[in-house]
């Protein structure tokens, strides 16, 4: 199970962005999180993707609650977890090529002679070609990109994904891909899922099921 | 009636090192008339900003263009740099760009961006610029209580509305705007979609750039379909997003492509516009593909493709219909000598320029 339960998380201690947010996703299973721009649904993706330490709450992956977060997390916990985002641009460093950029975590986990075969292997899940994998991120398209940021989300072949918005920016047969190539992974791996988004026509048709952000937390200040 | 905007045969190249060259945009026509949505679609890198770019005068320094792209009057792939500046952005051409909250001026209130432009793009005498630029934010339904804030203040929808304002002020016949919705949420994208419908309602011509095909459905009079640089169906919206559905196989694809529909993918990726194939670049990926693709199909009846209709022999240069029967305007006959033969891509040294 990967559990948030009774998040309260922001960016300014007296004024969290929400409180008492609980979700959680059953191993295997693709959870839909849809809610308005603003509501702080990235912010708790950011949470469950160990990337942001909530103000109060507990996350549990797979049973084991978590007590760092960003680097502080413990490896075996951080390479559990895919995460991809909304913005290829900005969550791809400039300098790498898609390669190196799908490689990136096998090399910081100590395992960079397994790079050369995933990166094929996951260069054909993606649909990405040899000759995109030498480029740089500002010689491809946006969705050329986030294809190269999904690969790098599954390269550590994590239990759980957290998709962010991925295909927002994406024209309709890029999403497709994009999603079909997730649910091909999860097919193989039995991962779970975690997509939040605002679409509910497309997370009703991906996920198993769908929750409502007001649903989730307990009071929303300011809203 | 007479197009606002007529385009015929526009393409644009871009001249890379080692003499390579980027066929961005090949061979486009359209025409635009007054209360009339256009929604240009593709996929991200089809080349539709770059013509977005093109018409706005705003291309790098590297880029050729060919054709010829009139606006009232002014053809703006020839007018100068300075016919573009004091007549065209702003005053013929309102732009209503893609990340509003990167396009206003971080460090001026909203309220002091509207009054520059109403200063700069219209004669309002001094004392009634304030009251100008309260109406301005009105028409775009921009908050009056929010004029005096600064870009950050504003959420996605209230920046795009400032961007709004501000495009409309030079009362241009023309609004382009490029990728209006993207990375707004569903409501956004609706409320967004039909306040420029409002404006197109109007009397104003608006070419929407967009890869959001829920948007287009939403307000587009008509949909032009681009692949690899080249439209490849131009057709009603109607037709396009209810019966009989697209013609072209990409274009189907694409349409397929949606949740709400088969959602699965078109095969493989689009062909780089620095290599494209010879003949249709959909070929690759089309499971319609035959001997006949080898040749680059013209755009007849609406639709570029040799399976569909009349779907066109190739060869010839030029646009033979621009899909609707809209009259030709005295510009075309001039673009079709200039684009030469061939596929009517290839932009001849004669007709570009730097």
């Amino acid at each position: 199970m990967l559990e948030l339960d009774a998040i309260t998380a922001g960016y300014e201690p007296r004024t969290p962005v929400f409180r008492g947010a609980s979700l959680s996703v059953a191993p295997g299973e693709a959870v839909g999180l849809l809610g308005p721009s603003g509501c702080g649904k990235s912010t708790l993706a950011r949470v469950a993707a160990l990337l942001h330490r909530p103000d109060a709450g507990r996350v549990v992956v797979d049973g084991e609650e978590v007590r760092g977060w960003r680097h502080r997390a413990p490896r075996h916990l951080r390479t559990a977890i895919g995460v991809v985002f909304q913005q290829p641009r900005m969550s791809a460093d400039p300098r790498l090529r898609l390669r190196d950029l799908i490689a990136e975590p096998l090399r910081a986990t100590g395992r960079r002679d397994e790079a050369t075969d995933r990166v094929a292997e996951l260069a054909r899940t993606v649909g990405l070609t040899d000759d995109l994998l030498g480029r740089r991120p500002h010689e491809v398209s946006d969705g050329q990109l986030q294809r190269a940021c999904l690969a790098r989300a599954l390269v550590l072949r994590p239990r759980w994904l957290v998709c962010d918005e991925m295909t927002a920016m994406l024209d309709a047969s890029t999403t497709a891909a994009l999603v079909a190539a997730v649910e091909t992974y999860r097919d193989d791996h039995g991962a779970g899922l975690l997509a939040v988004g605002h679409d509910r026509v497309l997370l009703e048709r991906w996920c198993d099921r769908t929750a409502q952000w007001a649903d989730c937390v307990e009071q929303q200040p300011g809203a | 009636m007479t197009p606002v905007l007529s385009v015929r045969d526009l393409s644009v190249r871009f001249r890379m090192r080692g003499g390579r060259h980027i066929a961005a945009v090949s061979a486009v026509s359209f025409d635009l008339a007054a209360g009339e949505c256009l929604a240009l679609v593709g996929e991200s890198g089809c080349g539709k900003s770059v013509l977005a770019s093109a018409l706005l005068g705003l291309l790098p320094g590297n880029a050729q263009t060919a054709g010829t792209a009139v606006l009232d009057g002014i053809d703006l792939l020839a007018a100068d740099e300075r016919t573009l500046t004091r007549t065209v952005r702003g005053r013929r051409i309102g732009l209503v760009p893609q990340s509003p909250a990167a396009h206003l001026t971080p460090v001026r209130t909203v309220r002091a961006q509207l009054e520059e432009t109403v200063r700069e793009l219209t004669a309002t005498p001094r004392a009634d610029i304030r009251k100008a630029a309260v109406a301005a934010a009105e028409r775009a339904s921009f908050p009056r209580a929010l004029l005096d804030h600064y870009p950050h203040q504003l959420s996605g929808g209230q920046a795009q509305r400032a961007a709004t304002a501000l495009a409309l002020i030079g009362d241009a016949p023309l609004l382009l705007a490029d990728e209006p919705t993207t990375g707004l949420d569903r409501d956004l994208v609706d409320r967004t979609a039909d306040e420029l419908r409002r404006h197109a309602d109007d009397g104003r011509a608006l070419l929407m750039i967009t890869h959001d095909l829920a948007a287009a459905e939403r307000i587009a009079d008509r949909v032009a379909v681009m692949y690899a640089g080249r439209i490849v169906e131009l057709t009603g919206a109607a037709r396009f997003f209810g019966a009989p559905g697209p013609r072209h196989p990409y274009a189907r694809g694409l349409l397929a492509a949606l949740p709400e529909r088969d959602f699965t993918p078109i095969p493989g990726l689009p062909p780089e516009l620095g290599a494209l194939p010879p003949g249709c670049a959909f070929a690759p990926r089309c499971d319609r593909v035959s001997g006949a693709c080898g040749s680059v199909p013209r755009l007849v009846d609406g639709v570029a493709c040799h399976h569909v209709g009349g779907g066109g022999g190739a060869g010839a240069g030029g646009v033979d219909a621009v899909g609707d029967g809209r009259v030709d305007s005295p510009s075309r006959a001039r673009s079709r000598a200039r684009s030469g033969a061939g596929a009517g891509a290839q932009t001849t040294e004669e007709g570009a320029r730097a």
